[in-house]
């Protein structure tokens, strides 16, 4: 195997490059692996196509948006070693980094890695959700992002978050049919989120923003129902209705598109693979990693950074990516301590102040209780094993299923494909409530490398590498 | 299910679904390919043989597995489009070759 590289950055969202650009400055060698084609993550998907090749389409996606050109030209200039189209699949206790991609297995050996693979959209199981035609927000717009496709006919958004406004707005300027918002917070979650206004507002151009998407969802005559509850999708091949109570009653219209949203969580799966330590988060209703200032985790030599080590925006990721950088760079004795911190003085003051909006998002965007634990027996949690709601429960009560690792035994949620991605909070949250306990006693699956599927050919190619 | 914006810079390539030629920009994705031109579920469960499409498309949920070239089970919408590329619903479970 060869040398190791100083830092090993998996992910190219916001947190990686910006961790990228100020870690080659510093003189690391450093190496980027990234599924995607091209840097960017999810909230910058595509910037540099979009901008080369479409730029007319800058003013359906907006400013913030088109801000990520910079980083990725950043990038892109630093000489960062760039590798797209790999999925990490493994990180052992060496940090040797096993990843898959055009070149087949590929294996890294880093003195430090920095976990900066973001966030990932809550799982949003209602019933109907794993119709044909119901798709989430997030997923819609990198369609939007990445290929310039809007989604065809009657359109309804249905979920809560920052997200689900701007995806309405961004649809509606594209010219698709949004029949309607639909905002699922509870409507006290307005009450006891203006407690927390005045700090928002001190926060840079959220509180603002936040208002000319409403301000443009009305002029463009998008209806945005408050307070909805009882969301259900029914269809055959493909979704075709949509239920829903709203001020009291019961009402039902045809939809040819569902998009779905109740906000992001970090995405775990990595991180836990590492062992490293998680905390229950009981505002944010997930498990976010224990983090120093810098994003040490409690794992040695692994650092995170960006949403997956607690979501606070794309801004927020990439300084958070460049004081990862600062100190790994201080760990190998690139600079001192003195210059680790003058350099993130600034930047730890902009981080802090754009996250003084995150308790007023949280408060009034905290998902309804029966959004995270599905009250209807027949709703689907594990897509992948087709395990329903009343299962999970039942097993709890009656057959007293201690715990998500026991539950992978009786019915296989979450040993599907996704490995717990769109199951596991869903799960926790039903056994917790079976228990009348909070979910932190409940825990989490156990995740296991490989994080992604490998195949058997793959896995074979690796006694090449180890004798190369 | 999805219409796409007019953009005369595209370059085209051209894939088989499901036996039908189809023209597609060379940036989608497989999984972009088939919700732009839709013509039923682009898998079955192995489960239940429930009908599904994509869902997340950012590599998270495995509900875009197509047969791509032959080789079955593969996520749609992490895989770029490539001329002549055969793109085929993914029925139930994979077979195991002998």
């Amino acid at each position: 195997m060869s040398e190791p590289v100083d830092l090993a950055i998996i992910g190219a969202g916001p947190a990686g490059l910006a961790a990228a650009a100020t870690a080659v400055e510093l003189g690391l060698k450093t190496v980027v692996l990234d599924e995607q084609t091209e840097p960017g993550g999810q909230i910058y998907r595509a910037i540099e196509s979009v901008t080369a090749k479409r730029s007319d389409h800058l003013d359906i996606l907006g400013s913030d948006y088109a801000a990520g050109l910079e980083l990725a030209q950043g990038f892109r200039a630093s000489g960062a070693h760039y590798l797209p189209q790999r999925t990490v699949w493994q990180i052992d206790e060496e940090r040797n980094v096993f990843a898959s991609g055009p070149n087949g297995v590929e294996v890294i050996a880093a003195k430090r890695v920095l976990v900066a693979v973001g966030a990932m959209e809550r799982p949003v199981p209602v019933p109907g959700w794993e119709l044909p035609g119901v798709m989430t927000c997030g997923a819609v717009q990198n369609m939007l992002k990445g290929s310039s496709l809007v989604p065809e006919g009657r359109v309804m958004v249905v979920g809560l978050g920052p997200l689900l406004l701007l995806i309405a707005q961004q649809l509606a300027r594209a010219g698709a049919d949004v029949a309607a918002v639909l905002e699922t917070a509870p409507l006290g979650n307005y009450a006891a989120a203006m407690t927390r206004l005045p700090q928002a507002l001190m926060a840079p151009g959220y509180i603002a923003k936040g208002r000319a998407i409403l301000a443009e969802l009305r002029d463009r005559g998008v209806a945005l129902r408050r307070g909805v509850a009882d969301v259900r999708l029914t269809g055959d091949d493909r979704v075709r209705e949509i239920e829903y109570r709203w001020r009291g009653r019961s009402r039902r219209e045809p939809v040819d598109m569902a998009l779905l949203h109740q906000g992001v969580v970090p995405n775990a799966n990595l991180g836990m693979s590492l062992r490293i330590d998680h905390t229950w988060d009981a505002m944010q209703r997930c498990f976010t990693p224990n983090v120093d200032d810098w994003g040490n985790t409690s794992t040695e030599g692994i650092l995170a950074a960006g949403d997956c080590s607690g979501i606070g925006g794309a801004l927020v990721a990439e300084w958070r990516g460049r004081l990862a950088a600062l100190d790994v760079a201080r760990q190998l004795e690139s600079i001192g301590a003195e210059e680790r911190d003058n350099r993130a003085q600034p930047v730890r003051r902009d981080r802090d102040r754009h996250m003084l909006v995150r308790p007023f998002l949280d408060t009034l965007y905290k998902p309804r209780h029966d959004s995270l634990a599905p009250p209807d027996a027949d709703t689907m949690v594990c897509r992948c094993e087709e395990v329903r709601a009343g299962e999970i429960r039942q097993l709890t009560t009656e057959q007293n299923c201690p715990g998500p690792n026991q539950m992978k035994t009786f019915v296989r949620c979450g040993m599907g494909p996704c490995q717990g991605r769109l199951c596991g909070l869903t799960v926790v949250e039903l056994m917790a409530e079976c228990r009348g306990v909070d979910v932190s006693e409940i825990g989490y699956y156990r995740i296991r490398p490989p994080v992604k599927p490998v195949t058997v050919g793959e896995l074979a190619t690796l006694e090449e590498i180890d004798a190369g | 299910m999805f219409k796409q914006l007019p953009d005369d810079n595209a370059e085209l390539v051209t894939v088989i679904i499901e036996e039908q030629s189809v023209k597609v920009p060379s940036d989608y994705s497989v999984a972009a390919a088939v919700l732009a031109n839709w013509t039923g579920p682009s898998r079955t469960t192995p489960v239940s043989g429930a009908p599904r499409g994509p869902y997340c498309m950012m590599g998270a949920c495995f509900d875009c597995l197509m047969e791509i070239d032959g080789v079955p089970n593969q996520q749609a919408c992490m895989i770029p489009v490539a001329e002549g590329m055969s793109i085929r619903r993914q029925d139930g479970a994979r077979g195991v070759e002998i």
